[in-house]
């Protein structure tokens, strides 16, 4: 007994000790390269641009190939209707648009500076490798300059909170591929939060399980984000503003060329991807008309962290007795009132909503002309119908909400939100004020007037795929007041029928039974007699 | 009375498998058209789908066996004795008389049996059949470029369903008719058409 103990311990020493020797990584490369032993990074950085030139030093290119793409210019022209979009040009019914508020936006730029219309777009050592790279989970940029505090920094000024310093030199010797960390930081947060913007993107993706996505699984597939958004030189693929509604080409194969999208489902798993179970033909026929989404993502906001469903900017500005903004949760502390914002509802596991789309989108940017009598305005009217042969069903969240609007003027506005001076609406809280220096910052004309707009806002669903036995079963779409009840153009059986043959239909067989139940009991009766 | 040995085992086991393949189809596929619900969609589909191929199946071994044995000559459409069949349905049978009709070896259905049974074989059933077979493939054949709207093909279809529904109530009751109750049923069970029983009365 004595004996078998230790040698047990004697086996783990042995065992164990192997690791504590030699100076070999704890965590195996997949590069060739340990970025911790070049020597232009064994040095001490004072700053994100500082870094980017020892980055330039070898990867050449790397900066102007960022400078070419969305992330760098927040600009895309739609190439279906040449509309100037991109975070620079929008307006959404979140917080709205950029413009005034870029200070607090460009956190989120992939550079250094960004704060104005000086920027100047054109400069290398201005574009930030380590947002994108950094493999430490460290990394972060402060807000109205976008610059990573070299040392322990008060933030917002005055509030007695410290953002910690951070290692430089360590984050740039452990730069690596991109990860779900990494596109997280700002995309699982857009809107203002975790989780806020999109609803099938929030912070539970940073490792999420099967449940809620059988891709990024961190235990089982794990993919990141760019294992499906892959591109050659920084140009990441798969946009909402330029969509793929209908993919109809094969799975990609290695090595061949090819200018489809390579972040749709049809890009790896083909248009026949249903290969086992009695039905796999039947389910593989839904393709033609069916986004795979729509079945394989039965909700969004499944990884217990709600988005903002509806955000009705006209309650805003309510102030306590004493004058100060007020702050309201729900009873699972999410917030449902704010003065500087108004009201929210948020929601998890939340079923979407169904509608043809073919890829393009529609903006209403600032000076399309916007009125209130005219209802609902759309902030990106979708695409598509069910004859255009492009189209598929898709599964929609709707951010639906009530926004600031020039009335005289007759467009959505571009207040000025952020900031720490005597404008900006979550300071000060005059609308009429926020609007004027917002507007003066994108240069447009302003009434003075201010009322407020319902608007809509679609977001195409297409993270948080559900493992296969949870997708949505035939009868959820195949009956009366299913998933696709409203969506128009097509025949859905077990939803469709024609009303005056399922009526004259019943008729005649009712008409049919009526009468020889009719003729029977006369010949009952009469056999009696 | 004379004992006609008139429905042979095939036509006998044509017509029972029939018989529960057409209900079992009625029953699932109002259910895919959304009348109610019973199986659950996917099931009563499943079932509807394996049904369909099972008839398509029987109904090329039926047409081989009316075709081989002469047997098609028994839906060759006369009026002849047509208006004394109306006048027993509508009167006679409710006074006791006698079906009118004799039944023969060479005629086992009177004439507008006959008849209906032809309107089933040459307009119902193609009807039911190539609108499901266009159910069943339209996306192939949209593929193929001959793209049908779906409505269509399920008006179609559902109009037959209709009708099927239709004949086989009137069928069913109408089966009663005979010289009993049960004398006809007897006769598509046993392939016997007068049984013992009413033999030796």
């Amino acid at each position: 007994m004595l004996k078998s103990r230790f040698f047990a311990v004697l086996a783990a020493i042995v065992l164990v000790l192997p690791g504590f020797s030699g100076a070999s990584p704890a965590v195996k490369l997949n590069t060739t390269a340990d970025h911790g032993k070049f020597k232009e990074l064994q040095r001490q950085f004072n700053s994100g641009p500082e870094v980017t030139k020892a980055c330039l030093g070898c990867h050449t290119e790397a900066a102007m190939q960022v400078h070419r793409t969305k992330h760098w210019t927040w600009e895309v022209i739609n190439p279906v209707n040449q509309q100037r979009l991109g975070k620079k040009n929008v307006i959404n019914n979140y917080c709205t648009s950029t413009a005034s508020n870029l200070g607090a936006c460009a956190t989120c730029h992939v550079g250094y500076g960004w704060v104005n219309s000086s920027f100047d777009f054109s400069s290398q050592e201005n574009v930030d490798c380590l947002v994108c790279h950094d493999s430490t989970g460290t990394y972060k940029k402060m807000p109205g300059g976008g610059q990573p505090p070299i040392k322990d920094t008060e933030n917002p000024p005055g509030s007695g909170k410290f953002v910690k310093a951070i290692d430089l030199t360590k984050v740039a010797q452990k730069v690596g591929k991109t990860s779900r960390d990494t596109c997280g930081a700002c995309h699982f947060f857009g809107g203002g939060g975790d989780g806020v913007k999109h609803g099938d993107m929030d912070s539970s993706l940073a490792a999420p399980d099967k449940e809620v996505d059988v891709h990024m699984d961190a235990t089982g597939l794990d993919f990141s984000c760019a294992t499906c958004h892959k591109a050659p030189a920084h140009e990441v693929v798969g946009s909402r503003y330029a969509a793929t509604g209908k993919d109809t080409g094969d799975a990609h194969m290695r090595g061949q060329q090819s200018k489809s999208n390579p972040a749709t489902c049809q890009s790896c798993h083909g248009q026949s991807p249903h290969k086992a179970g009695s039905h796999a033909a039947k389910l593989n026929h839904h393709s033609d008309k069916v986004a795979c989404q729509t079945c394989h993502i039965p909700e969004f906001a499944r990884g217990g962290v709600p988005t903002k469903m509806h955000w009705d900017w006209s309650t805003a500005g309510k102030l306590s007795p004493e004058g100060k903004p007020i702050l309201k949760k729900d009873d699972k502390g999410h917030i449902v009132y704010d003065s500087r914002k108004g009201d929210f509802v948020v929601a998890e596991n939340v079923k979407p909503e169904y509608a043809w789309f073919n890829g393009e989108v529609t903006y209403t940017l600032l000076g399309d002309t916007v009125d209130k009598a005219n209802g609902v305005t759309l902030i990106n009217a979708l695409g598509g119908n069910a004859s255009d042969g492009r189209s598929l069903i898709w599964p929609m969240k709707v951010m639906r909400g009530s926004q600031p609007y020039d009335p005289e003027n007759k467009t959505l506005v571009k207040p000025h939100l952020a900031g720490n001076d005597d404008t900006a609406y979550w300071k000060n809280f005059n609308w009429e004020k926020a609007i004027e220096t917002g507007m003066k910052a994108a240069n447009a004309p302003f009434s003075g007037k201010v009322d407020f707009v319902k608007t809509e806002m679609y977001w195409p669903i297409t993270h948080m795929v559900a493992p296969k036995e949870k997708a949505l079963d035939c009868e959820s779409c195949h009956a009366k007041g299913g998933r696709l009840d409203q969506v128009k153009g097509i025949y859905i059986p077990g939803r469709d029928g024609n009303p005056l043959v399922n009526t004259l239909g019943w008729l005649a067989a009712g008409g049919v039974l009526c009468g020889v139940s009719l003729h029977g009991l006369i010949r009952f009766l009469r056999r009696k007699q | 009375m004379e004992r006609i040995y008139i429905f042979s085992r095939f036509e006998r086991f044509w017509h029972w498998m029939q018989a529960l393949l057409v209900i079992g189809m009625l029953v699932t596929g109002f259910e895919i058209h959304g009348s109610y619900r019973l199986l659950g969609f996917t099931l009563a589909h499943q079932v509807h789908t394996v049904a369909a191929w099972a008839l398509i199946i029987l109904w090329v071994f039926a047409i081989f066996w009316h075709f081989t044995t002469g047997e098609w000559r028994q839906y060759i459409p006369t009026m002849q004795g047509v208006d004394k069949i109306i006048r027993h349905y509508a009167w006679g049978i409710f006074q006791g008389e006698p079906h009118p009709f004799k039944i023969t070896r060479a005629r086992k259905h009177n004439p507008m049996q006959a008849q209906t049974y032809l309107a089933i074989k040459v307009l119902l059933n193609p009807l039911i059949w190539i609108s499901g077979l266009l159910y069943l493939y339209y996306n192939e054949l949209a593929a193929l470029g001959y793209g049908l709207d779906l409505g269509t093909i399920a008006l179609a279809h559902t109009i037959g369903a209709f009708l099927m529904l239709a004949f086989l109530i009137s069928h069913l009751y109408l089966i009663t008719t005979g010289d009993t109750v049960t004398e006809q049923l007897r006769a598509m069970i046993t392939g016997w058409e007068h049984g013992d029983e009413k033999n030796t009365k």
